[in-house]
Formats: C-alpha cells, sequence, structure tokens
C-alpha cells in the first residue's frame, strides 16, 4: 500500500468536515494510506505572498518536512495546497531563502523542495489513475450533469502549482467522467467566487458567485462541485442560485458506495 | 628584420573618448620591429588611408598593425590599401580597441592598459604574419530560392529577370504563401489574388525559373559561387507531367471529410486535391493520412477517372541534386498556436477566430463565398471584437516579446471592411498601442476612425466567455476612462503574433546560417547589409528575417535578388587563403579533425612516406580541400598532434600574442 501524509489544514477542521472525512474514506477504499502528522499547525495561509520574509514560510515548510519519510505531501483544501506548494516551488528555487529558514527552524540542514506535494485530485489522476477509479466505482453517477467548479487558486499561479491548463484545465471533468456523470463545461469554472471580500463588501461576493451560478446554470448543471470551502460558502451563502454545491469527495464517497445518496 | 607601423584610430570620440588614443601610440612605437607609430581621427577615411600608404612606401614596412574598430568592419579597407601601396593585405593586423575596448570600459586609464595590451598582441602576431595570396574558384550561374510565398516569387522573377536560371522550392503543392489566403491588402485595399496569381502564373511560364512544388531542401554543401544542394521531391502520388489540373478526380474522391488548410480547416476538402483555383501549379495532390487507397488499398476511383493515367500510388519521395551559385531564404511566417491564450476560449468557441481565419470567411473563395457568417450557426455576426496584439509583445514565455508589425494594419483593414459591406455591425477593436508608421498607414487607421467609426479602446481583453444563447461575453477594461467593460459580442477575432516557419531553424543549421533568439534569420549587419547573412552566398527575403508586410517584403525580396544577381554576374570570386593545411609528417592519421569539420573539407590519403631508418612506409594522412575549408579552426584546435594548422591564425602566431598579453 502506498503511504501519503495527510494534510487537512484548519477549515477541515470545522467548516469543512465532509470534504474530509470523505476523503480519507475514499483513500482507503482505493487502497491509499493517509497519515496526519502529529501536531500540524496552520498552512501559512495568504502570507505566501510575502515573497521576501522568511517567517511566512514557516509554517508551510514545518509540514512539508513531516512529510519526508512518506510518498508525498496530500491536501485537499484549494487554499492549503496552494499555499504549501507556491512554497515548496519557491524554496527549492531560492537558496539563500532555505538558508534562512533554516536558521530560523533550526534544523540540521536547509529543506529545499525535496518532498513532492499532490492536490487530493492529482493524487487520483496520476496515483491511483482515473481509469482505476472507474473500475471501482460501485455506484455510477448517471445522467447526472455536473458542473466542475475550480475557482481561482486550485490551478494558479500555474508555474508553481504545475497541476492544469488554468485556462481550459481538464482534471476535474475527468473525474466526473471517471465516477460515470456527465460534465458540464461552462466559462466561469475557473473565475473568482468573490473569495474573503464577502466579510468586507458583501454585494461584491454575490455578484461573482452569481456570475457562476448562472454560467454553470445556463449550460444545464445539476450540481456543481468544488475542491474549495471558501467556494462553497460563496456559492451556497451568497449567489442565490438553485444548484446543489458539493465538496467533489462526497461524489468521489457516494461513487465508491461509501456515503448515502443525496436525494438534493 | 620586420619593420612594423602602427597606426591608432580615434574614431570620432568612439575610441578617442575612452582610450588615451595618443598614449597608445607611444606605448607601441616601443615594441620590437615597430618603426613608426601614429594616431589619426579616423583612419578608414581616404586621408587616414593615405597615412597608412605612404607609411608604407615610405618606411617600406613589413607589417602593420591597425589598432581601431573589429575586423569585421573594416579589415578589407586596410587589405586594400596596404595592397595598394605594394604590401601583401595578409601582414595587415587588427587590434579591435573599440567593440571590445571603448565600448564596453568606462575608466580611462584601465581601458588606455587594455588598448596598448591588445596591441601589443597584434604586434607579437604581425611578427609571424607570412604573405599569403588569395585562389579563385569559379561561380555557378544558378540560384536557389528557398520558400514559393511572395518573397520566393518577386526574388525569383528579378534573377531570372537578370538572366539567370533559378529554381524555386516550395513545401507546399502551390507556391503563393499566406498572400494568397489574404482578401485584401492595406493600405489601397486591392485584392491580394489580383496582384499575386498574375506573378505566380509568370513565375510559372518565364523559361528560367523552375518551381519545385511539394519539395525541401534535404540537405546542403559547398560554399559561396559552389553549392551543392539536394532537394527532397515528396511524392505526391500524381506525376506532374501527366496533370492537366482539370479537377476531376478531386470531384470524384469520396474521401471528402478533410480539414481545408487553405481555408484554415473552416471546411473540408477531398483526399486528393488542388489547393485552390489559382494554384500554381495546377496539380493534383494526394494526401496519403487521409486517400484510402494509400491507407488500405480499398477505392482506386482518382485512377479510374483520371483520362491522363496521371495517378501513381506507387510513387516514392525522389532526391535530386543540382548545384547553386547563390541561395536566397523566403522561408517567410506562420501566426502562432493559440492553445496557451484559451482566456479568449479560442479553442472552444467555433465564433472565436484568428485574423487569417476572418480573411477565408470574408474571401469569395472561402467557405462562405465572401459572407461573413459565424461559423458556428452561419447568422450574420452583428457585434465583433478584435484583440490586438494576441502574443505579441509578450513579457512572458507564452507569447513572442517583439511587435508582429503587420497585426495593427490588418485589424483595422478587417474592421474597415466589416463596417463598410455590413453597416449594422459594431466593431471594437482592443489594443495595446496603434502602430502605424508606413506611406498612407496612419491616414488609414484614421479613416477607420473617422469615417467608418470603428470602437477603438485603448486596454486589453481579460476573459472571453461564451454563453449559452450563442452569443460570447468580452470583458475587458477600458484604460483611458478605467472603467470596465462587458460586451456581448456575436463574433470575436484575434490577432495572433507572427513567428518563423519551423522549417527555418533547420534549414539554417544547413546553411550555417545565423538565428535569433526568435528564430528570425540574422542578417550580416542590421542597417547596412540587411538582406545577405552572415554567410557568404546566402541571402534573405522576406519574413524570414523579421516581421513585414507586403511591401517591405517585396522590397526586400528584391533587394535579396540584386545582391544575389551581383554574386552570379562574376565568372570567378576570390577565395579565402586564411585555410588549414595538415604537416604530414606529424598527422598520425586518427581522424580527428575530419570529424569536427563542418564543411566535410578534410579526407584522408594513404601516402608514402620515407622514414628515419631509410625505410619506406605507407601511412594515412589528413589532406584538406582549400576550395572547401571555410577557416574556420576547429580543426586546429581538434588535432592531437599539432599537425593542423591554419593560415593567419596559425598555432604559433596565436601563442605570440598570448605571451604579449600574459608579459
Amino acid at each position: 500500500m502506498q503511504t501519503f501524509t495527510y494534510y487537512p489544514g484548519c477549515t477541515l477542521r470545522t467548516k469543512a468536515k465532509d470534504l474530509d472525512a470523505y476523503a480519507r474514506a475514499s483513500a482507503e477504499a482505493l487502497g491509499i494510506g493517509l497519515i496526519e502528522p502529529e501536531n500540524w499547525q496552520c498552512c501559512g495561509g495568504a502570507y505566501t505572498s510575502a515573497t521576501n520574509e522568511p517567517a511566512t514560510k514557516l509554517s508551510a515548510v514545518r509540514t512539508l518536512m513531516a512529510a519526508k519519510e512518506t510518498e508525498g505531501l496530500v491536501t485537499v483544501c484549494s487554499a492549503c495546497h496552494n499555499v504549501i506548494k507556491q512554497t515548496n516551488y519557491d524554496i527549492s528555487r531560492n537558496e539563500a531563502m532555505a538558508v534562512k529558514v533554516q536558521r530560523y527552524l533550526g534544523l540540521d540542514e536547509a529543506y529545499t523542495g525535496e518532498t513532492k506535494v499532490y492536490h487530493y485530485l492529482e493524487l487520483l489522476r496520476d496515483v491511483v489513475g482515473f481509469d482505476n477509479l472507474k473500475a471501482k466505482v460501485v455506484n455510477p453517477l448517471k445522467g447526472k450533469k455536473i458542473a466542475a467548479y475550480y475557482g481561482c487558486l486550485l490551478l494558479r499561479p500555474s508555474k508553481a502549482l504545475a497541476m492544469d491548463d488554468p485556462e481550459n484545465p481538464s482534471i476535474m471533468e475527468d473525474f466526473i467522467k471517471a465516477i460515470g456523470g456527465t460534465p458540464v463545461i461552462y466559462a466561469q469554472r475557473n473565475e473568482c467566487c468573490g473569495g474573503y471580500i464577502t466579510l468586507e463588501d458583501k454585494a461584491q461576493a454575490v455578484k461573482r458567485s452569481s456570475a457562476v451560478m448562472e454560467s454553470a446554470e445556463s449550460m444545464g448543471a445539476d450540481m456543481i462541485i468544488t475542491a474549495c470551502p471558501l467556494c462553497l460558502y460563496n456559492l451556497k451563502k451568497n449567489s442565490g442560485g438553485s444548484l446543489p454545491v458539493y465538496y467533489f469527495t462526497e461524489l468521489l464517497a457516494e461513487a465508491l458506495g461509501l456515503k448515502e445518496v443525496s436525494n438534493e | 628584420m620586420q619593420r612594423i607601423g602602427v597606426f591608432v584610430c580615434h574614431c570620432g570620440t568612439n575610441i578617442a573618448a575612452t582610450v588615451d588614443v595618443k598614449a597608445v601610440a607611444e606605448a607601441l612605437s616601443h615594441e620590437p620591429g615597430v618603426v613608426v607609430s601614429q594616431d589619426y581621427q579616423y583612419m578608414c577615411s581616404e586621408s587616414g588611408q593615405e597615412l597608412v600608404k605612404n607609411a608604407i612606401k615610405e618606411h617600406g614596412l613589413t607589417g602593420v598593425v591597425i589598432c581601431s574598430c573589429s575586423p569585421r568592419m573594416h579589415e578589407n579597407t586596410f587589405r586594400k590599401a596596404a595592397a595598394s601601396a605594394g604590401l601583401n593585405p595578409y601582414l595587415v593586423e587588427i587590434a579591435n580597441i573599440r567593440e571590445q575596448c571603448s565600448w564596453i570600459h568606462k575608466n580611462i586609464a584601465s581601458a588606455t592598459d587594455k588598448a596598448v595590451i591588445l596591441g601589443k598582441a597584434a604586434v607579437a602576431k604581425v611578427h609571424l604574419n607570412a604573405p599569403l595570396t588569395a585562389g579563385e574558384s569559379p561561380v555557378v550561374k544558378r540560384a536557389l530560392v528557398i520558400g514559393g510565398g511572395i518573397a520566393g516569387i518577386q526574388t525569383a522573377l528579378d534573377i531570372a529577370e537578370a538572366g539567370f536560371d533559378v529554381d524555386i522550392v516550395e513545401k507546399e503543392p502551390t507556391i503563393g504563401g499566406k498572400m494568397a489566403q489574404i482578401d485584401k491588402t492595406f493600405p489601397t485595399l486591392d485584392c491580394a489574388a489580383c496582384i499575386l496569381t498574375p506573378k505566380m502564373v509568370e513565375a510559372s511560364q518565364n523559361e528560367r525559373i523552375t518551381i519545385h512544388s511539394f519539395s525541401e531542401v534535404s540537405d546542403v554543401k559547398g560554399f559561396v559561387g559552389n553549392f551543392t544542394v539536394t532537394i527532397k521531391k515528396k511524392a505526391r502520388y500524381v506525376d506532374e507531367t501527366k496533370c492537366t489540373g482539370c479537377g476531376l478526380c478531386t470531384e470524384k474522391c469520396p474521401m471528402k471529410k478533410v480539414p481545408n488548410e487553405f481555408n484554415m480547416g473552416l471546411d473540408n476538402r477531398t483526399a486528393v486535391y488542388i489547393p485552390f483555383a489559382q494554384a500554381v501549379p495546377k496539380v493534383a495532390t494526394i494526401d496519403p493520412n487521409y486517400c484510402m487507397m494509400l491507407k488500405n488499398g480499398k477505392c482506386g476511383v482518382c485512377s479510374k477517372v483520371c483520362s491522363v493515367g496521371a495517378i501513381d500510388y506507387k510513387q516514392t519521395d525522389r532526391f535530386i541534386e543540382q548545384k547553386y551559385g547563390a541561395i536566397v531564404v523566403a522561408t517567410g511566417f506562420n501566426p502562432i498556436k493559440l492553445d496557451k491564450y484559451d482566456e479568449f476560449a479560442y479553442s472552444c468557441c467555433p465564433d472565436v477566430v484568428t485574423s487569417l481565419e476572418l480573411e477565408r470567411l470574408m474571401n469569395a473563395a472561402g467557405p462562405n463565398g465572401g459572407t461573413l457568417l459565424r461559423p458556428s450557426d452561419k447568422t450574420h455576426p452583428h457585434t465583433i471584437v478584435f484583440v490586438q496584439c494576441v502574443g505579441s509583445r509578450c513579457d512572458d514565455e507564452k507569447g513572442k516579446p517583439y511587435c508582429s508589425k503587420i497585426c495593427c494594419m490588418y485589424t483595422a483593414k478587417h474592421a474597415m471592411l466589416i463596417r463598410e459591406k455590413y453597416p449594422d455591425t459594431e466593431v471594437y477593436v482592443f489594443y495595446i498601442d496603434v502602430r502605424t508608421p508606413g506611406k498612407n498607414f496612419d491616414e488609414f487607421y484614421r479613416r477607420a476612425v473617422e469615417q467608418y467609426n470603428v470602437h477603438y479602446i485603448k486596454g486589453m481583453v481579460g476573459k472571453v466567455t461564451p454563453k449559452a444563447d450563442g452569443k460570447i461575453d468580452v470583458q475587458a477594461s477600458d484604460l483611458l476612462s478605467n472603467e470596465q467593460l462587458h460586451i456581448n459580442a456575436d463574433m470575436v477575432v484575434l490577432a495572433a503574433a507572427i513567428e518563423p516557419d519551423k522549417t527555418a531553424r533547420p534549414l539554417a543549421t544547413m546553411l550555417t546560417t545565423q538565428m535569433d533568439t526568435n528564430d528570425f534569420f540574422t542578417e550580416a549587419h542590421p542597417k547596412l547589409r540587411p538582406v545577405e547573412s552572415a554567410t557568404a552566398g546566402i541571402f534573405l527575403s522576406g519574413a524570414c528575417q523579421g516581421p513585414k508586410d507586403i511591401p517591405e517584403t517585396v522590397a526586400q525580396a528584391s533587394a535579396a535578388a540584386a545582391k544575389a544577381i551581383g554574386l552570379l554576374c562574376k565568372n570567378s570570386i576570390t577565395c579565402n587563403p586564411c585555410v588549414a593545411h595538415s604537416d604530414e609528417l606529424m598527422c598520425n592519421g586518427c581522424s580527428a579533425c575530419e570529424k569536427v569539420c563542418p564543411y566535410g573539407a578534410i579526407t584522408y590519403q594513404d601516402k608514402e612516406f620515407r622514414m628515419p631508418d631509410r625505410s619506406t612506409a605507407i601511412r594515412r594522412v589528413a589532406s584538406v580541400n582549400p576550395a572547401v575549408c571555410q577557416g574556420c579552426g576547429a580543426c586546429t584546435v581538434a588535432c592531437p598532434s599539432g599537425a593542423m594548422d591554419l593560415n593567419g591564425f596559425s598555432n604559433s602566431q596565436i601563442m605570440a600574442e598570448v605571451d604579449a598579453i600574459c608579459k
């Protein structure tokens, strides 16, 4: 059995318990071992954009180091994935920063990006394989027209995240096909949901998330799936739309027969 | 005893502002063998050259050192001056104290020191210079033009007009290139086909021009005046000499679902095809990727209907070899692929098209017979958005760093033509800058804005979103009014950047010519030799050298032809005497030199030698063909026994220079 270090992140312990629980259950069913590191801390949050400050890297590096003994580090929250992978990318290209971080953390040797970071979707695509996943599906989501919502930061910046084409991605559509559903391509699938701006200027978040919802509705989708807790929040609370919104792990678990079929 | 003259040039202030030229002349006057050392403001001028000539005669000089600009600039000038004063031209050495010294230093003291050292090295070298005599080699009176677009056609016509045979090699089944696909030309709005197709016919009817269509250059050997080129005539499965171009095979071919390249894939053609009605040569070609007979042996319809028996399924690629005195490269350009620009929805929305696709959509011979209709539902578009600089002036590796130059003008042309023909259509153009230098160009653009009311908006489009109702939402910023815009469009046209054709890079390797980082061919001098490559006998025509519109391309094509004609007019050309030679007694026949020679100038011979014990032995030794050797020096470096040496740049001369620098 392949074993990976699994980093849930703060939101998955509070608001996004479904994203977490079904990710773990599905991994087990697919023969992937996920080990949660002890005493994990915040991923580093929005601080990564302060490129010159080593303090902003410490938290992510601590997490990355914890995964050194396993095959890689798996995250499922879009934001955690974005922060940790960007830090890993930056530090592998910036020796001076790696040395500063080493001194801050009191490490014996500098960490220079050795850990491979996977988003859970990449784990499904590159480790499990969508064909193998398809073979293990017991409850295919036949006839369901599913709109994949990538949001802004699952794929960007594309050079650092190296996951898929940020303007014309296919990883979630391929996932939907693997679990038996029909992917719906719509224009707003990789646009911003409004993000944290909902705290400050709710009208903006309403405008953004409604545009996403309307775009998916107009192309005939039955539901929207996402990997991001904040996207899910905005689409549910701010978009005013009628489509149900799920985490992709919920549908994965459903297809694998690990969750009761939703009747929404 | 050598008598050496040193001449230090000020080059106005180019050298003198950073290098104390008088101090250099003074320091070099004390070098061994130097009998005269002078400085002068412009050594390359008439009076500067007189100074050198008089000194040669007056002091009976046996060697001359000029401290000036790069030898690429004026070595020839001073060699000629020396020769006219009776000194062998190869006894002149240049110390480059401009490009390699004054231009790159700021400190006068250290620049002066360096200039003195470079001068000393040249003096040390000239002590060992031997007089050389240049041989002559004949010029083959035939030119090759690679590429049959408007550039290649114009060059070939001009060379043929001057009375020389010329061959055009074109990789497509017909000549004509990009211009054949264009509908109208700016700034006169005359029909492209009406001015191009007569030239195509003229080229095919000219007795001195041979067109090798559907052919590629596969090998180039030799040197200026005497190139040997292998041309691959790709199998077209149709006998060119028999086919009359009647087109019956193309009507009857059952395989009708082949994307039509000439119409940018907007409609289909058959597997056996003639690219367009005015194709030259008007000969059918079978596409082996789609022909059912060639793929699985089932069909043969074209062979049955052909009344002259021109179809030949067994045809294979043929190779022909031909000698040429001059080669003109005219490989042209292509629009870039837009797969990295999915924010413009090009790959997912059929109503987002490139400008070249729009040319076909508006062309009378295009897929809609000249009526502008949306590709998706064949309805008339009422709002059209043009996006300029898609991939041009780009600061990341997605696009090109340069301006593609032609897009501002053809976009203005498209906008104007649409407004003229369909006044009920609103046209928006998003631009970074509108660049319209050129005769009658800015007037043309202003007409689009002022007379035709095209909405020009400074700003870039951020996102193109196809909507469920078939409309396209174009989100953009208007930088002048600082507003976010949403335009509900029916069609979006992308002005894709242009790049050199993909065949240019391997061709440059075959021709040993230089390219820049964008794969445009590099001219010998950006201002003074714009149509010659740095390799003698290779000339550049059209967009292979940089983005160009049609008038500029034609001007350059004729200029390249003039240069080629100048070469072909000569019966023979002076060879470079600075070639390699092998000391047969030292050569051990290891083949190291033969392997590194890029020109194939080195061969091996078995020769009889008398050994020290008076016996004779047969030994394998290298010998250099001086007519083929270009004097690059690769062999002298590779030779492990030191047997290879280069005239004018001998190992001992190089070592003397190094010693002088290190002293």
